[in-house]
């Protein structure tokens, strides 16, 4: 029987997995160094929150496994030798495969700061990361002041993680406003006073110039680049992105940039050896996406193709309308289709925020044909399913303001703003 | 190291979240209302009782005001669970497991032991903690004070303290709060005032709940009841005739166009405490797919029993001669295994493909009952069913349903099961109106497309112990009939992805479907 070998057991490979048995009674082998079963990882923010215990995060019953025959090997992958189809492990076992599947995830950046590996110094990526925080920042006496460097999607994260225990934080964001690299000005402006709001000391334009060591290597305060400030601190998270964890393939025969190279198939040059997830890179970028895609959402999706294509349906990852949401506190994001920091060329923006100044929308559209692009909504929710027909029929950005009421996808009885944007809209139209 | 992090977790001490001291003086003018209730109950001569009683419940209610306030009002708006499974009272720690354990006791006596409260029988007048609520009584209906109505006021004041505390919660949250208005609302008129102006009118109805539907309101056929309606004229009769339009008219069209939320979530008083006093604890349902097992069978055994129950009740003091009473127990029985049959005909013709593996579960329950029903017909005498008297069948159910399973485990149980075991496991109108959502309803709960990020936040806060995530991540719509339409898992959800719906009928469960991201459709590549 073929045996199919999927090394990690993220979103990625748990996906391939459950795919693959769905469609046929393969051998599989799960491997993974960092948990013995599947959990997600976006939820790890609660787990230190207390909203929910660790097993919450666990999508799966702990049985689930073996009643559907897919095996959990729980190592560290060392090397992969792709002529003998083995797998050797850190602990000196080794395995054979016919396929293997590389979804190995991603692990937080360090640019080579100076005392980036001292105690109390980590980036919050995998469980051994919150088992970290746990141990150096319990509480407001351990930790006294905690600093947090780079300013994306898990870096707000770590700083609502840490405010719920009443931690004080400093937040280094390397650009003049947060997240201004994705979001536009004003989304971006009204983040940063919502930071604010919660009292999180938010630094903008700030770099990390280094992490001074206590006399028992623990960090104990870090050097601002610009200002050359000294900020005494305790913990020290380093949430400026993440790479692929790919380390160990380097000295195979598999070709790697940045991830692993895959093609439109998920193949690597190897036959038989595929790679999905957070740890690829596609070859030909597919329209405007990124090469290395680190969200939840694309790993799945390559779970589900990946498994299609080893099943004996070879098809192209192929992934619909971008779309992606994010939680800033108590603001929810969501975003369909595209709407960049800047508008691109022929591109406009209309942009609505109301006066409370946790709920904003911004539409980027086509200037020439008014085409709709895409959408950013805060603080209201919106139908997936409606966006991606209307962007499948690539309607106009008059048509989607006049239907926005049928994407509504708030809970009942809440207030409605589709009169307030309509008019907004009608008004700023009259100006230009 | 998996298991040091636990440890260190559910400790309650070590960790940031302690009480601040405004929340510590809440508490304890809390417990001081308390405090002052057992002493009435050790039969501490109490001088003043009005005085004491207002000041005791008024301490209760100030506790729980103060302690809200400082617990939410200080931060922002949103989804606060910091630390829920930190604490001992929410974690099935310490505190929780004696929080249990006192309120156990508390149902126990309350139940069998009454004197122990000291209720007075026979005319000899009330001691104790019933005497200090004979002032209230006295005042709201007129007569002295029981322990149902020691009780009620206990009950009503939980429903709406809580209330209070659980809008503050969800003051960003226009569902929450309206649907929480709305229990407290039907608590104190419908439950708690109402019947005892009622009483004040005629003291000769039974007391009536008009919000409280057969089976759920078990004893509303019973001979005394009846026969007590029916004595009083046209109030009594229309009261019976709305308690029989409520359950075959109103209900099923209320649940067609809302789902059972309009009545477990807006209305039912058990519901209601639930949703208040216990929403700290409906974290703690089993989302396992045993508990889900062991609730179908054991809530539609009680629905089987409470079936069979009334209907040999009503049997039991029905006579043979039709010239007596037009209805007699041979057009009785007959008339209740007709529409039974029609009923489970009409499902298994229109409604066998919703139904799916169950069909053979409700073909089960529907011969065991029917089966029962004969057996009873062909040997029940005038007052023996099933070989045993009418009357013992009719105690045994109040006793392991109405008054077990429903208060000491159902409510008790809070801190260590969750706060809706009894809505899950064992209540019959649930049952009815659970069947009703699942094959002739409206309501859904849609997914968001492929938003879903599996993170477990709404299976955890389900108190129905509906593992949502399990559907959310897949994409497709959650159509369940324990769904009480709560609207928590829409609530805590970080990315938008649930939403309560009344919608058409069609395409409910959109299995086939669903939208997740991808431009292939998966569905149609497997059927090539
Ligand atoms: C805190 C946080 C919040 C996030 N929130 C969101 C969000 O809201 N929305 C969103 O879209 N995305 C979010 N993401 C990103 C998302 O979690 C990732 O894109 C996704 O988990 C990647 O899945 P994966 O299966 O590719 O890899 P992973 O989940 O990283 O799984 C890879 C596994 O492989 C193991 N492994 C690696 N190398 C080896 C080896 N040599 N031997 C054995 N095992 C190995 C790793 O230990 C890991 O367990 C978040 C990420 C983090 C860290
Ligand atoms: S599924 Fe959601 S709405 Fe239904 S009972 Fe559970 S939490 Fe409440
Ligand atoms: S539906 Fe929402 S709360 Fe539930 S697992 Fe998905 S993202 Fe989390």
């Amino acid at each position: 029987m073929e045996h199919i070998v999927i090394i990690g057991n993220g979103i990625s490979g748990v996906t391939a997995a459950r795919h693959i048995r769905k469609h046929s009674s393969k051998k599989i082998t799960i491997i993974s160094a960092e948990t013995d079963y599947f959990f997600s990882r976006t939820a790890l923010m609660y787990v230190y929150m207390g909203h929910m215990a660790f097993e919450h995060t666990q999508p799966y019953e702990n049985d689930f496994w073996k009643n559907n025959n897919i095996a959990l090997v729980k190592g560290f992958v060392k090397t992969i030798d792709t002529e003998a189809k083995t797998l050797r492990f850190e602990s000196g076992d080794s395995l054979k495969y016919d396929k293997l599947i590389i979804a190995t995830g991603s692990k937080s950046n360090k640019f080579g700061w100076p005392g980036q590996d001292l105690q109390g110094v980590f980036g919050m990526y995998h469980k051994q990361d919150l088992e970290a925080l746990e141990q150096f920042a319990p509480n407001n006496t351990i930790c006294k002041r905690a600093v947090i460097v780079g300013g994306g999607l898990i870096g707000i994260e770590l700083a609502e993680m840490l405010a719920s225990r009443n931690i004080p934080v400093t937040f280094l964001v390397r650009e003049s406003s947060f997240w201004n690299g994705v979001l536009p000005n004003g989304e971006s402006q009204m983040i940063n006073r919502h930071i604010k709001s919660h009292h999180i000391d938010l630094r903008l334009s700030c770099n990390l110039k280094e992490i001074k060591s206590d006399e028992n290597g623990r960090a104990k305060s870090v050097i601002i680049e610009e200002t050359g400030e000294e900020i005494a601190c305790n913990v020290v998270g380093l949430t400026a992105g993440v790479t692929p964890n790919i380390a160990f393939v380097k000295s195979s025969s598999i070709e790697t940039n940045r991830g692993v190279l895959v093609n439109r198939f998920l193949e690597t040059n190897i036959p038989d050896v595929y790679a999905i997830g957070d740890c690829a890179e596609q070859r030909d970028p597919i329209g405007n996406r990124r090469p290395v895609e680190a969200v939840w959402y694309t790993g799945r999706m390559m779970g589900e193709i990946v498994a299609q294509t080893i099943c004996g349906n070879r098809i192209p990852y192929n992934p619909g309308h971008w779309f992606n949401s994010a939680k800033f506190f108590d603001i929810e994001y969501q975003t369909y289709g595209w709407v960049f920091a800047k508008p691109k060329e022929n591109h406009a923006h209309f942009h609505w925020k109301h006066e409370d100044d946790t709920k904003c929308i911004t539409i980027e559209y086509n200037t020439l044909t008014n085409e709709f692009i895409g959408i950013n909504t805060f603080g209201i929710r919106m139908r997936h399913e409606v966006f991606n027909t209307w962007l499948n029929e690539k309607r106009d950005v008059d048509y989607v303001i006049d239907h926005l009421s049928e994407a509504n996808f708030d809970p009942e009885f809440y207030t409605r703003f589709e009169e307030d944007i309509k008019t907004t809209y009608k008004n700023q139209m009259q100006n230009i | 190291m998996n298991h040091r992090l636990q440890e260190s977790m559910s400790l309650a001490k070590p960790d940031a979240k302690d009480l601040t001291g405004k929340q510590k003086v809440s508490l304890f003018i809390g417990i001081l209302g308390l405090f002052i209730l057992a002493l009435a109950l050790f039969n501490i001569n109490l001088p003043n009782q009005g005085l004491v009683l207002f000041f005791a419940l008024g301490c209760i209610a100030v506790g729980i005001v103060l302690f809200s306030n400082d617990a939410y009002l200080n931060k922002s708006k949103g989804i606060k669970n910091d630390a829920v499974w930190f604490k001992s009272i929410s974690s099935r720690g310490v505190l929780g497991w004696a929080t249990g354990i006192v309120l156990t006791s508390f149902y126990i006596v309350l139940y069998f032991f009454p004197q122990l409260l000291g209720l007075g029988k026979n005319g000899v007048s009330n001691t104790g903690l019933i005497a200090l609520f004979d002032p209230l009584s006295n005042l709201l209906s007129g007569r002295p004070a029981s322990q149902w109505f020691v009780y009620g006021s206990l009950y009503t004041i939980a429903i709406l303290f809580f209330g209070y505390k659980f809008i503050l919660k969800y003051r960003h949250n226009r569902y929450q709060q309206l649907r929480t208005g709305s229990v407290m609302f039907f608590q104190l008129g419908f439950a708690f005032l109402i019947p005892e102006f009622m009483y004040r009118l005629n003291s000769n109805l039974p007391y009536y709940d008009l919000k409280s539907i057969w089976p759920l309101n078990y004893y509303i056929f019973d001979e005394w009841s009846v026969k007590g309606f029916l004595s009083n004229g046209n109030l009594g009769l229309a009261l019976i005739v709305f308690g029989l339009l409520s359950i075959f008219v109103i209900t099923p069209i209320l649940t067609y166009k809302f789902g059972k939320r309009w009545y477990c979530s807006w209305v039912c008083g058990c519901g209601g405490l639930a949703e208040t006093a216990g929403d700290s604890f409906r974290q703690l349902s089993s989302k396992k797919l045993s508990a889900w097992k062991l609730e179908r069978w054991l809530i539609h055994t009680v629905l089987v029993f409470s079936v069979v129950m009334t209907t040999a009740m009503i049997y039991s003091y029905l006579g043979y001669d039709s010239n007596k009473f037009w209805l007699t127990k041979n057009l009785f029985i007959g008339l209740v295994i007709g529409f039974l049959t029609i009923l489970f005909l009409a499902v298994m013709i229109f409604k066998r493909n919703e139904l799916g593996k169950d069909v053979k579960y409700g073909a089960i329950g529907y011969f065991v009952v029917i089966g029962l029903l004969l057996i009873m017909h062909f040997t029940g005498t005038t007052n023996e069913v099933f070989f045993i008297k009418g009357s013992t069948l009719r105690s045994a159910y109040g006793l392991y349903i109405g008054s077990i399973f429903s208060g000491v485990i159902g409510t008790g149980f809070y801190p260590i099961l969750g706060n809706r075991v009894w809505c899950r496991f064992g209540c019959p109108m649930a049952a009815i109106l659970g069947f009703q959502q699942r094959l002739f309803s409206k309501f859904r709960i849609t997914t968001n497309g492929g938003q879903c990020i599996s993170c477990g936040n709404c299976s955890t806060y389900c108190e129905m112990g509906i593992d949502v995530r399990s559907y959310a991540q897949k994409g497709q719509n959650i159509v369940r009939s324990s769904c009480v339409g709560c609207g928590v898992c829409s609530a805590v959800c970080p990315r938008g992805v649930l939403k309560l719906e009344n919608g058409s009928v069609k395409g409910r469960i959109n299995s086939n479907d669903v939208l997740l991201g991808n431009n292939v459709n998966l569905i149609d590549l497997l059927k090539r």
